[in-house]
């Protein structure tokens, strides 16, 4: 056949497009080592970035363990000021770059963007190895900074200077902190391998009748989410250089003249204000980094799991478009006490607050997505539903925080935490834990427990709602976050002791069921139920492979072709209540679809 | 539908109107290879690196109390009796710009498959950036020599030097990197590995010549980030 353009394809139907990628040329692994360790399919890299950033995940958890025990049960766990300290930093670091950024990037960036496009693996598969052991390496640094003397750095995640490089903070003036500054470089470099091959996975190597409106919105979520990433960590990157520069060689970018313990250090003339900027200048991105691939998959669990087609396709996409460029240009928000000129405040004030248009687009579609749909409570469905609770709640407390005149009282109070947790971190997680349950039977051919996953479920649930919920009184308190020890007396006229410790219960048990869930993963892998091909009935080509699980090559001889969008369920006219992409319309002649 | 025969041939369709293109299926970039592609965007983020590095430059320069020094002073050379500002930089720069123009023709040459001259503008190139590189460590050397070091100088701000090895520094790690390519294909195209499609040692993907325009986007790029440099570095 002569090479048909789009236009042909759409008025004739059945007629397939010409090809034009070349099928691609894959490294056949013939040892254990680069089977499954240096292996160079898209699939194991995925799984093994999953794998090393909940290993590390683990870290964050149990450091969070600790500081609820220290805040609440002063003494119990016997700890001074400058572990506190290292526990919040850690903690940080490791949730939002090493945990999220890596699992919805690296993990599932990896496993669904080549099976769902219907590429055979990422286009440069040898990069892509090299990426996951660029990260392996960055974690490592990051860990090795326990075990240095002075331990790692206690700055805060945010690693404001000139306090992380001065010698009154933990790490300051040892290791710690330059082991921090290299290990976000090196999973910066690690990053942009990866993410270059993502972006052009997505953007050249679909298959044919794949066009970029017929992705599944998990593809656009994690497609958008790397472009973002690639533009934003050049900030954090040049931050560090800098950081470092200041800490090693005794340069000035950050630090201004100081004078500490009566003696006035060599440093002058820096912007410590500067490193705030370019901080921000990645971290506000950086929560959309790890929000949108979350925004993308939620909205395939709850399509597939309500029967329904996800409601406002295009404006979905739209509006994950406009979120990832307005991302850019508000990231001063964080920044309204650092003492900028207050006209700076109201125009990131109100760039923060144009932001809540598309959000709230997304979450009015989510809930007619479920509006009456066919829901079935699954595991996905429920820890969807509980994300877009989770999410409303969160934002709603951003349009606080994004106001300058109610952010200053409010900065640097739990408010803040429970802000940030409700929407960065919950709510992500909810979607991380729901698309596990999804994507398992995809990955090990086998279901998780459902006992053990509802168990699962209602106690995140419900112990994150407690943990966090108390936190937003709290915050409107005045008790600050960050504080090694808070003293119940003048300041607090309420039992602000009583909160604390009903949130670290909480919170001890909510990270106890994750551990249940660690152990149905390890379990179900081995004796779960059999799933066979496409259990959850869904539309897009990751159920359509081969081999249940996939395979090297993802497909059988031929790429699927695509001839509709991911969405067509429970579809007038049609034998099944879905419609997978790969259906040529001929095959289903009585259905309704509409042509997408 | 002739599914089989379809499938081994494969097509570049006519240029379209980027709406056209974008609402298409397969590839967004019509007839652009994947690696092409994937060096556009990386070029795109690394632009993101340089800019940060020069705006962070203007700002210390602004935030520091100290007299920023005369760069047209401290970057002379003295030729005989008389100090000539900005000598060396001069040179330097015609010898960059100069190594992008063999670029473009070496890639001209490639896509000829004109493997000779391709290999020989490709030398020329390498040794021009190489020339480059040792004309910036003759610049730290003298530099260094005249006591200017990232944390004080005795010319005016300490962020002056620590802004200049800075920058240049990684300036200069990009060319660096460019040259131990430009050699490494310059033994390739005298190979004939790009001919005969020789599969790499370590991707074990085929070589061809598009390897060189890709090369090509990399070197003008670093061309580009040094005339900013030049510019908002040495002229400001």
């Amino acid at each position: 056949m002569a090479a048909d353009s789009y236009e042909d394809v759409v008025k004739n139907k059945e007629s397939i497009p010409a090809l034009e990628v070349a099928p691609q040329d894959l490294y056949h692994a013939k040892s254990f080592w680069t089977k499954y360790i240096f292996c160079q399919d898209a699939k194991v890299i995925g799984i093994q970035y999953g794998l090393t950033a909940v290993a590390i995940g683990l870290v964050g958890l149990v450091s969070s363990w600790l500081m609820r025990m220290q805040i609440a049960f002063p003494g119990f766990i016997p700890m001074d000021a400058a572990q506190y300290y290292q526990l919040v930093t850690m903690h940080g670091m490791i949730m939002v770059v090493y945990l999220l950024t890596a699992l919805f990037l690296g993990g599932f960036g990896n496993y669904l963007i080549p099976l769902m496009v219907g590429a055979r693996d990422m286009v440069f598969p040898y990069v892509n190895m090299v990426s996951f052991w660029v990260f392996f390496l960055a974690v490592i640094i990051l860990a090795s900074s326990y075990f240095v003397p002075g331990g790692p750095t206690g700055a805060g995640w945010t690693l404001y200077p000139p306090q992380a490089i001065t010698s009154g903070t933990p790490g300051g003036d040892g290791l710690g902190i330059v082991l921090m500054l290299v290990s976000l470089a090196v999973f910066v470099i690690g990053f942009t391998m990866g993410g270059l091959n993502y972006v052009i996975t997505v953007l050249q190597a679909r298959t044919r009748g794949m066009t970029l409106m017929r992705l599944p919105l998990t593809v656009w979520g994690i497609f958008t989410a790397t472009v973002l990433a690639l533009f934003a960590f050049p900030a954090l990157f040049v931050a560090g250089i800098m950081m470092t520069l200041d800490n090693m060689l005794g340069t000035s970018f950050f630090m201004p003249a100081i004078i500490q313990f009566g003696e006035k250090l060599t440093h002058e003339g820096g912007s410590p204000i500067l490193f705030q900027h370019l901080f921000w200048f990645f971290g506000h991105p950086e929560v959309y980094i790890v929000a949108l691939p979350a925004f993308g998959i939620v909205s395939d669990l709850i399509s597939v799991h309500a029967r329904k087609n996800i409601f406002g396709y295009r404006m979905m996409v739209w509006a994950i478009v406009i979120i990832g460029g307005l991302s850019f240009v508000v990231w001063a928000h964080h920044m309204y006490v650092a003492g900028m000129n207050p006209w700076f405040g109201f125009f990131f004030a109100t760039t923060t607050l144009i932001i809540a248009v598309p959000t709230a687009i997304k979450v009015y579609n989510w809930v007619l997505t479920l509006w009456r749909g066919n829901i079935k409570l699954t595991l996905p469905m429920l820890f969807s539903i509980a994300f877009i609770i989770t999410f409303v709640n969160g934002g709603l407390t951003g349009l606080f925080l994004g106001n300058v005149a109610v952010d200053v009282p409010l900065s640097d109070t739990y408010f803040v935490v429970a802000h940030f947790h409700m929407v960065m971190g919950i709510a992500p997680v909810l979607v991380i834990l729901g698309s596990v349950y999804h994507w398992f039977p995809l990955i090990t051919g086998r279901f998780l427990n459902e006992r053990l996953g509802k168990i699962h479920f209602w106690v995140t649930f419900i112990g994150s709602y407690s943990i966090y919920f108390p936190m937003h009184y709290l915050g409107f308190m005045g008790v600050t976050r960050r504080y090694f020890e808070v003293f119940e007396g003048e300041a607090f006229t309420y039992s602000i002791t009583g909160i604390n410790q009903f949130i670290t219960v909480a919170a001890l048990v909510t990270g106890a069921a994750q551990f249940l869930f660690i152990y149905n993963i390890i379990v179900s892998s081995k004796f779960g139920k059999k799933a066979g091909k496409n259990p959850w009935k869904a539309c897009s080509l990751e159920w359509r492979t081969k081999d249940v699980p996939p395979t090297h090559g993802n497909f059988d001889k031929e790429l699927p072709v695509v001839y509709r969008w991911a969405y067509d369920y429970s579809v007038p006219g049609a034998d099944e209540d879905y419609i997978t992409q790969d259906t040529p319309p001929s095959a289903v002649a009585n259905a309704r679809a509409e042509q997408t | 539908m002739e599914e089989s025969s379809s499938s081994v041939q494969v097509v570049i369709p006519p240029k379209e109107s980027f709406a056209k293109e974008w609402s298409s299926d397969q590839k967004a970039f019509k007839g652009v290879p994947w690696g092409k592609a994937m060096m556009w965007i990386f070029l795109v983020s690394d632009t993101f690196v340089f800019s940060i590095f020069l705006i962070s430059y203007m700002t210390v320069r602004f935030s520091t109390k100290n007299e920023w020094p005369n760069p047209s002073e401290v970057f002379g050379l003295h030729v005989g009796q008389a100090n000539v500002p900005l000598l060396l930089i001069a040179i330097m720069t015609f010898i960059l710009i100069t190594s992008s123009g063999t670029m473009a023709l070496a890639v001209k040459y490639g896509y000829e498959k004109n493997r000779k001259m391709c290999g020989y503008l490709m030398l020329a190139t390498a040794v021009l950036g190489a020339s480059f590189v040792g004309m910036q460590a003759f610049e730290w050397t003298k530099l260094i020599m005249e006591g200017v070091r990232p944390w004080s100088n005795p010319f005016g701000a300490p962020q002056f030097g620590a802004i200049f090895f800075m920058i240049t520094g990684f300036h200069g790690t990009h060319v660096t990197i460019g040259v131990i390519f430009l050699f490494i294909m310059t033994y390739k195209v005298f190979r004939g590995h790009f001919d005969t499609g020789k599969r790499g040692f370590f991707t074990s993907q085929k070589s061809d010549y598009e390897a060189i325009e890709i090369m090509g986007l990399y070197w003008h790029f670093v061309d580009l980030v040094w005339v900013f440099i030049f510019a908002f570095f040495y002229l400001w």
